[in-house]
């Protein structure tokens, strides 16, 4: 495969690591805390898109939007459940509930659909040929599908945080919370509508995931969870064009380590750069420094 | 009884963490000579007491030191390769497996507590979220990198290689680590004793040196470094010492861990492992070492004791997690909490008051 | 005349193009306690992160005890002498009152964590010795009986008391005061100002401080700076500062007339 190959796999990758990442960030954005939990949005909403498309053969268009409608529901509840009630806790309260949500949705996963493996069916793609070919670069369906899709979700959400009046209340949420209610800004409500997103999105990016690569599990989602979560904070946690950036670079990095140095450790390299970027840029590529007032 | 009353609280406390210790150890101890334990329990035992270690030693740097690490199984992942590998290497050398576990355990420890200051190194330049997000990058380049280790033992010299079986061992020679199959049949001579003394250990260390200058200048810096400074602590001095410490008693956990399964592999040590450490020093409570190992062994048991319920344990254990979270941080308790603990500075006030 | 202590020589901050203190000169003599008056905003705690380097000056020289701060970092600093509060109350909440004031003895004290973990002589020693003088230095609020208290735990003017304290366990030849003594009543404050005169004389040592109740500033200090927008607007006795027009319009605004 030629290096031009290894980039355009690399950036479908890392498309999925941005549309995951952008969970993450905004999450963080708003409720300042790290949602351990959003890998395994990302495995609920594959299964429901392989049980209503590959199982039952449901048009993919309607999977998809079912498996978005069932996640977003989800992440609304497991914030009003869940993390609403530790508003006013330490963060590491709120970290290990994340992770017992975690554990939780792992688990339940486990009972209702077992650890063997599901074989996802690609939503697009005609049968016998999966790819297609311009000059010479050979590209699958599901590649361009996920590239154009970030690409799509990136212009939408930041429009959508930009114009309306619902995104400026989540930027001024994630900036002052307390001044935010004052403004008449309803923050319970901002939140919620965060986490919907959020969860949107990784029933997307689980699709997308699982299109690209077939294995479906309970544990699916944990280490693109991680590794998202890497891109978030190496675009700088908090910013969404940041998550983006940290997503595809994150994306490309993996690939090409897989293909020019070692697959063993291409998980080490992309660490390996996170850390630099951090020791150098400690708030992330485009995170803002955060300086305490004496 | 009048000598206990005459400490401080924290004199006191550490002295009770001791004695639970010991009485555990002695119960357990006399119950195992009797036959009164069962052998899935006493199965149990040494991972137990690695697990208590290891939240000791989270305990240190997450309580004490205020730092969150989410890669501390990667320090005990060096410790137990190290340790393991070394009481591998010496099984013909040093036939009492005593001593041989005890040369492991300091490799183990020695090894880790290098790793931690060299990554500690860039990880204490950063704080909060970032800092906990370095040490799991740390915590997974540990796992792929000892995942891919090499190494055997031919004709009294030691070799090594990366990625791929390129030692080229002579019949002579022994294979000790073999990358992502990691070190296999290992004699098993970890015993409860040696995790007691272990834990003890530990909880000597992390007592004297939280009652010393050092102890209060990490805790100085973890409830405001500002200050900290600004009376003359060296920040990142003290903290890298408490960071190595805490790694390196990571590393014994891990070379007593390893040296008690018949085979060890890298994936073991992975970013579930930590979180689960860092389970048992939450629940416990923060800089609460007594607290930490009681939800370590209870949380190492807990598993097994739900097996009643098969399939369904991970699931209680998941629902537990959460609903001992959302209790403990509840505006009710916490406000009956806080009265009682205000009831008791103002006790200590008028008491002191009358004493001068 | 007694020994210089502190000297500012054109000291200046730019903050995102802002000069926040601009061309700041004072000196305090040994034994001295001289006040830094200006309403919110005039940049008088920055001339104290300046002073103790948690910023670096962008322009300026400052002498302690004659040799210059240039290449000190805030951690050399206190070791050089110089000790402060803080407006905003930096206790270490979950030590103890009597181990906030032992971690600032921290610099003086000589034994190491092997000494410490293995209980040797010396720690014991020394640990005695550094409970017995926190214990003394809390006497001079009288707070000897707080001591094994959790410093988080105290009132609101018992945890400014306490920091002004932790700043002497650092033996300094320089105190900075960050309004002492805010949030405290008439009662409260007299009683502090007639402690912060028996410091100096008991130490010895210069004491500059930010304050915004007149009747301590005027009360206690020798010489007072007045500063507004990072300037300095007057200085001189409290009676030449109390009567110093340029004052009393930045503090009451501009009077106007007709």
């Amino acid at each position: 495969m030629s290096f031009l190959n290894y980039l355009v796999s690399g950036l479908s990758l890392g498309s999925i690591y941005a549309i995951i990442a952008l969970g993450y960030t905004m999450v963080y954005g708003i409720a300042k805390m790290l949602n351990f939990a959003h890998g395994d949005v990302i495995m609920i909403g594959s299964y429901v898109c392989f049980f209503a498309f590959t199982r039952y053969g449901l048009n993919p268009f309607i999977s998809v939007i079912l498996a978005m409608l069932v996640c977003t529901m989800l992440g609304i509840v497991i914030e009003k459940l869940a993390y609403k009630p530790l508003r006013a806790a330490p963060s590491l309260a709120v970290l290990i509930t994340a992770i017992g949500v975690s554990y939780l949705l792992q688990n339940m996963a486990l009972l209702l659909w077992s650890s063997n493996p599901k074989v996802f069916t690609p939503i697009v793609g005609k049968p016998g040929s999966n790819s297609f070919t311009i000059g010479g670069l050979t590209v699958s369906y599901v590649t361009l599908l996920t590239i154009v899709t970030c690409v799509v979700i990136m212009i939408v959400l930041t429009t959508f945080i930009s114009r309306t009046k619902l995104g400026k209340a989540m930027r001024a949420v994630s900036e002052d919370k307390g001044a935010a209610q004052l403004m008449g800004i309803d923050v319970n409500t901002t939140i919620s509508v965060t986490f919907a997103i959020g969860s949107g999105l990784a029933a997307v990016a689980g699709i997308l995931l699982c299109s690209a690569y077939p294995n479906l599990t309970p544990t699916t989602g944990s280490m693109p969870g991680i590794k998202a979560f890497t891109a978030a904070v190496f675009g700088g946690i908090g910013s969404i064009p940041g998550a983006f950036l940290g997503g595809l670079l994150l994306g490309i990095i993996e690939n090409l380590a897989k293909a020019y140095i070692s697959t063993q450790i291409s998980d080490a390299i992309v660490f390996g750069v996170l850390i630099i970027v951090l020791l150098v840029k400690p708030a992330g590529l485009l995170g803002k420094p955060m300086r305490e007032k004496v | 009884m009048n000598r206990l009353k005459g400490m401080n609280r924290t004199t006191r406390k550490n002295y009770i963490t001791y004695l639970v210790v010991i009485a555990a150890y002695v119960i357990l101890e006399v119950l195992m000579r009797g036959g009164g334990l069962k052998a899935a329990t006493k199965g149990m035992l040494v991972p137990i007491c690695a697990y208590i270690v290891m939240a000791l030693s989270l305990n240190l740097t997450v309580g004490i030191m205020g730092e969150l690490s989410l890669g501390h199984a990667g320090f005990m992942s060096v410790g137990a390769f190290c340790g393991t590998a070394t009481t591998m290497c010496l099984v013909n050398a040093i036939p009492s497996g005593g001593l041989r576990l005890c040369l492991g355990i300091i490799v183990g420890t020695i090894a880790a507590a290098l790793v931690g200051f060299l990554i500690g190194i860039p990880v204490l330049r950063l704080r909060g979220d970032y800092l906990a997000i370095v040490t799991l990058a740390f915590g997974e380049i540990i796992k792929s990198i000892v995942g891919n280790v090499y190494m055997g033992v031919d004709g009294g010299r030691l070799k090594f290689s990366m990625f791929t079986n390129e030692l080229n061992l002579s019949p002579n020679g022994r294979i000790i680590i073999e990358g992502a199959m990691g070190i296999r049949s290992i004699p098993r001579i970890a015993t409860f004793t040696a995790g007691f003394i272990l834990i003890m250990i530990s909880l000597i260390v992390i007592f004297h040196m939280v009652g010393s200058r050092a102890g209060r200048a990490i805790m100085a810096i973890r409830d405001n470094y500002i200050a900290a400074e600004s009376i003359g602590i060296p920040a990142f001095k003290y903290k890298i010492t408490a960071f190595t410490i805490s790694a390196a008693m990571a590393g014994a956990a891990g070379a007593l861990f390893g040296n008690n399964y018949s085979s060890l592999i890298a994936s073991k040590f992975n970013i579930d492992t930590s979180i689960l450490v860092l389970v048992f020093v939450v629940l416990g409570g923060q800089g609460n070492m007594l607290g930490s190992i009681i939800a370590a062994a209870a949380l190492t048991i807990l598993p097994e004791a739900l097996r009643g319920f098969a399939d369904y344990r991970m699931l209680m254990y998941a629902i537990i997690l959460i609903a001992v979270m959302l209790v403990s941080n509840n505006a009710k308790v916490k406000d009956i909490l806080k009265n009682l603990a205000e009831k008791r500075a103002a006790k200590a006030m008028k008491g002191g008051a009358a004493h001068e | 005349m007694s020994n210089v202590v502190l000297k500012c020589k054109d000291l200046g901050i730019v903050f995102g193009g802002l000069a926040a203190v601009n061309d700041f000169d004072i000196e305090v003599h040994e034994k001295e306690i001289a006040g830094l008056i200006g309403p919110n905003g005039a940049g008088k705690t920055t001339v104290f992160n300046l002073l103790t380097k948690v910023y670096e000056p962008t322009s300026g020289e400052i002498f302690l005890n004659g040799e210059s701060t240039a290449k000190k970092t805030t951690v050399q600093l206190s070791k050089a002498g110089i000790a402060r509060t803080f407006q905003n109350i930096r206790l270490f909440n979950r030590l103890t009152v009597a181990e906030n004031v032992m971690t600032a003895m921290n610099q003086s004290m000589r034994y190491s964590l092997f000494e410490a973990v293995l209980r040797l002589p010396r720690y014991w020693k020394e640990e005695k010795e550094a409970r017995a003088k926190a214990l003394e230095l809390l006497s001079i609020f009288d707070m000897q009986g707080m001591a094994d208290v959790s410093a988080g735990s105290l009132p609101y003017g018992a945890q400014r008391r306490l920091e002004i304290v932790r700043a002497l366990a650092t033996e300094p030849s320089l105190l900075l005061l960050d309004e002492p003594a805010a949030g405290m009543n008439p009662a409260e404050t007299a009683e502090l100002m007639e402690n912060i005169g028996r410091i100096r004389d008991r130490f010895g040592i210069a004491i500059l401080l930010i304050e915004h109740d007149m009747s301590l500033v005027m009360g206690i200090c020798d010489q007072i700076t007045g500063l507004n927008f990072g300037q300095v607007i007057a200085r001189g006795t409290p009676e030449q500062i109390q009567s110093n027009p340029v004052v009393i319009e930045a503090y009451l605004g501009k009077h106007k007339e007709g």
